[in-house]
């Protein structure tokens, strides 16, 4: 075991695990912050998608021990008032079946829009095709992230 | 309106004390639970709660709790099943507060989600539940007013009587709970619903949005560790002998013990029992069959060959043996399908605590009755010490059926006297499933003077053979000699129920066998099928399970939106149509080449399911239903090689994604049927629809699932 300090959503925190725990578990079980979701622990579903420094990437692979100062922000911590662009849209088109992959999809449809506002459907097709929805929500979360584009 | 009698179970309107469910445990969670916080309704906080009967409360500030009571699995529920009840009480959508129901048989019937029944099963309980109520609350009124109730009005939770005064149902809950439950109730007319019928939200929006714990998953307790099960690695393979030395020196093991030939570790993370479990060092010896894909399908198919007999035959109608002698052609194909796995996004995971004074268990299951039973019976303890919640699920698609997980972690937490969140990795998820069987099905049909006269199926299936009414589909009815036959294999691979059991596969057989016959007799594939309808109208085969008109209508506005057949350049259609679980749809698949080879691009569908409770959730479950059909006849893939699963996560097991999924245009019959169900009918016509869109654009026929391991078909 050992200690590190790690910055969620703003608010440091002082952990005491093994080096190799994947932030995905020391988000959910250490902190309790369980919206970043497990679906496969090896970087395929997007389920446990984080921002790192604002970058989408898959927490389940990424060993606290590698985070350094880097900060993290996950689906509790995207806005203060669940208004964000991406949330906003994910309401309007009331997107999920299960919802269960939808923390990682807006996680990574966040992400995406900071980096290509006005995504073509390919540019969105290929920059979510890392995020399974085992419920097949693809249309609307086309759909959604279309009408987010036009409101960030 | 129509005159009901109430013919509730009458325990479910037991008056149970304010207390009891109401009141103050709610809080404040409405604020998130219907509205966006953006524009929170005006209510001030309630002081107290009136449980009229089991599905409802009404509190002192107008606000309304309906319970839903059906497990959530993503087929929208939890929203739609207390709509309908909201709707019978005549209360505004914006009032009511939903909470999940934990198991009550004592106050509700049919607490499952499966088969898509939630809607079509609960439609007149619940219906009944919002009515009774308001029937109360009027009859509260008229006491108070001292007046004769048929003279009252109500809407959106207000009491009016004809000179115009007012009462709300907050200023009478309390005494509408203590009245006597009426003998008869009257219904809305279905031409006259507010809520039913039109586009609400998920009551869970807000939670799913900010990732607020909702599943199973989700859980924690105090004192609650985590488990981590090590099972045995094939199929006919048993625990031989085990060491744990390594996975006691891992940071966070805090036990391990073995059950059922298994062994589970537990510690105070997920992370350290996942550990833990893979530093397991166990052996493990044969126990029954080593079974490979290749020997299956070598089996199926000797299977598809034998001879039929009263045994096998599951429905005989005519001879069709001396009608095949007599056809000018006869037309005989065999189609193919592996394994597959559920992959449910949220994997099999479930929380229990076993002491002595009583059981309790949490989490994802698609059947809490069920469960209960199976765990009361396993404990020797009587079910009324056992309490089931029932936490949002993270998809079902049949495998949470099966409560081998709540056992799991009932005997752990029996075994450590702790409580227990039993969690699956996806590789335990993937290779301890319970799978769609492999299953093969040979078609053959008798053809004189290019007209169908005769049809025979046969299945050869591992394990489960198709249910008793499934035998009475389409083209059952059509023609005097038709037969289908069922043939098995047991195996010790566990089995049972994937999203549209048995039609998942057999649609796809039969629909695109039609659509050769339409090609081989040159017959357009609707004409043939509207043909054949008309030949189940006139009663030309004893009847079957399904109505023709209902069938022909689907079959005729699929066309018509799709634009079918109308030369679009560049574009190839195929045609599927379907009946199951109640309800008609009929689907064209739309490809386009791409690389010389065929990508599918559109799908245009058609569903006649009575009325459709919240469309907008509809939409959502119906291209759902749509995109899995395709995804998994397009990639599905499973298979064994001495008992041992050749997949166990996403890296060796293709689910489709974004890129290949295409635009689903969805299009409903407009109707004041009662609703059928919707969470499974538009998956079984999927696949045969871009089959067939397929053999348009290449010329190829497909007869196996996956597609892509034919190599015409676009990867
Ligand atoms: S859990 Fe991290 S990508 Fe699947
Ligand atoms: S909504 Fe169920 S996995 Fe995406």
């Amino acid at each position: 075991m050992a200690l590190f300090n790690i910055t969620v959503n703003g608010s440091s925190h002082e952990i005491d695990v093994d080096p190799d725990t994947p932030i995905l578990w020391v988000l959910r079980d250490h902190l309790h912050l369980v919206g970043t979701k497990y679906g496969c622990g090896i970087a395929q579903c997007g389920a446990c998608t984080v921002h790192l420094n604002g970058a989408a990437v898959r927490s389940c692979s990424i060993p606290v021990n590698n985070i350094g100062n880097n900060k993290i922000t996950t689906i509790e911590g995207l806005s203060e008032k669940a208004n964000h662009a991406v949330q906003n849209a994910w309401r309007e088109h009331d997107v999920p079946q299960c919802g269960y992959c939808q923390a990682g999809q807006i996680m990574n449809a966040t992400a995406l829009l900071s980096q290509n506002p006005n995504p073509s459907d390919q540019d969105i097709e290929n920059g979510m095709s890392g995020n399974i929805c085992r419920c097949c929500t693809y249309n609307k979360i086309k759909a959604a992230i279309k009408t987010a584009a036009k409101n960030v | 309106m129509t005159l009901i009698k109430t013919k509730h179970n009458r325990r479910s309107f037991l008056k149970v004390s304010a207390a009891s469910t109401g009141g103050l445990m709610i809080g404040f969670s409405w604020v998130v639970s219907c509205n966006p916080v953006s524009e929170v309704t005006e209510h001030k906080p309630p002081s107290e709660w009136f449980d009229i009967n089991a599905f409802l409360s009404i509190a002192d500030n107008g606000q309304v709790t309906v319970m839903s009571p059906n497990p959530e699995i993503g087929q929208n529920v939890k929203t739609s099943m207390p709509m309908i009840v909201a709707e019978e009480l005549d209360v505004n959508w914006e009032d009511v507060i939903v909470k999940q129901a934990a198991l009550n048989t004592d106050a509700f019937t049919r607490q499952v989600a499966g088969g898509s029944q939630s809607i079509r099963k609960g439609w007149n309980g619940l219906r009944m539940a919002g009515a009774t109520a308001r029937k109360m609350l009027v009859n509260a009124a008229a006491k108070q007013w001292n007046v004769n109730p048929d003279v009252l009005k109500t809407e959106n939770g207000v009491i009016t009587r004809p000179d115009g005064k007012k009462l709300s149902y907050a200023e009478v809950a309390s005494s509408a709970a203590g009245m006597e439950i009426p003998d008869e109730v009257e219904l809305k007319d279905p031409e006259n619903f507010k809520i039913v019928g039109t586009s609400r939200g998920n009551v869970d929006i807000e939670s799913i949005i900010t990732g607020k714990p909702l599943f199973g998953i989700d859980t924690k307790r105090e004192g609650m560790q985590y488990a981590v099960v090590l099972r045995p690695p094939a199929f006919g393979m048993k625990l031989k002998s085990f060491d744990d030395t390594k996975t006691k020196t891992i940071n966070g093991v805090s036990q391990v013990v073995e059950f059922d030939n298994k062994i589970a570790v537990l510690a105070n993370s997920t992370w350290a029992a996942m550990k833990g479990q893979k530093a397991l060092e166990a052996k493990w010896q044969t126990d029954g069959n080593l079974e490979d894909s290749d020997f299956h399908d070598r089996t199926l198919l000797a299977l598809l060959n034998k001879k039929a007999d009263t045994d096998s035959h599951a429905r005989k109608d005519g001879e069709v043996e001396n009608k095949f002698k007599e056809a000018d052609e006869i037309v005989e194909r065999t189609y193919e399908a592996p394994f597959l796995p559920h992959n449910c996004l949220e994997p099999m995971n479930f929380f229990a605590d076993v002491t002595d004074e009583k059981i309790d268990l949490y989490g994802p299951i698609q059947t809490p009755a069920g469960t209960r039973r199976r765990i009361a019976k396993e404990f020797e303890r009587d079910e009324s010490e056992i309490s089931v919640g029932m936490s949002r699920m993270g998809g079902g698609f049949g495998r949470r059926l099966y409560g081998d997980f709540a056992v799991e972690a009932a005997k752990i937490s029996d075994k450590i006297r702790k409580p227990v969140q039993v969690m699956f990795s996806r590789e335990n998820d993937m290779t301890a499933g319970i799978y769609r069987p492999a299953t093969k099905y040979k078609i053959k049909a008798g053809l004189k003077e290019g007209k169908i006269t005769s049809y025979q199926l046969i299945e050869a299936a591992i394990n489960n053979n198709m249910y008793g009414r499934l035998p009475n589909n389409f083209p059952a009815g059509a023609l005097a000699d038709y037969q289908v036959d069922n043939h098995r294999y047991e195996s010790n691979i566990s089995t049972g129920a994937w999203r549209a059991p048995y039609t998942n596969f057999l649609a796809f057989a039969e629909q695109t066998f039609l659509d050769e016959i339409a090609t081989l007799t040159n017959t357009d594939p609707l004409e043939l099928r509207i043909q054949l309808l008309k030949q189940a109208k006139k009663g030309v085969g004893p009847e079957g399970n399904y109505d023709p008109d209902k069938f022909i209508g689907v079959i005729k506005l699929a066309a018509d939106k799709a634009g079918w057949r109308k030369n679009k350049d560049g574009i190839f259609q195929g045609f599927s149509a379907y009946y199951s679980h109640n309800t008609y749809v009929a689907e064209v698949a739309e490809v386009i080449m791409e690389k010389n080879r065929p990508k599918v691009t559109k799908m245009t569908v058609a569903i006649d399911c009575g009325i459709v409770v919240n469309p907008i959730a509809a939409i959502n479950q119906a291209k759902g239903g749509v995109i899995d059909g395709i995804g998994h006849a397009m990639y599905g893939d499973f298979g064994f090689t001495q008992g041992t699963p050749h997949a166990s996560n996403f890296d060796r097991y293709r689910l489709i994604r974004m890129p290949e999924a295409p635009e689903v245009d969805i299009h409903f019959v407009e109707s004041f049927n009662a609703p059928t169900g919707l969470g499974e009918p538009t998956l079984p016509p999927a696949g045969g629809a871009l089959a067939n869109a397929i053999y348009a654009a290449t010329g190829k026929r497909l007869y196996k699932q996956p597609f892509i391991k034919q190599d015409f078909v676009l990867e």
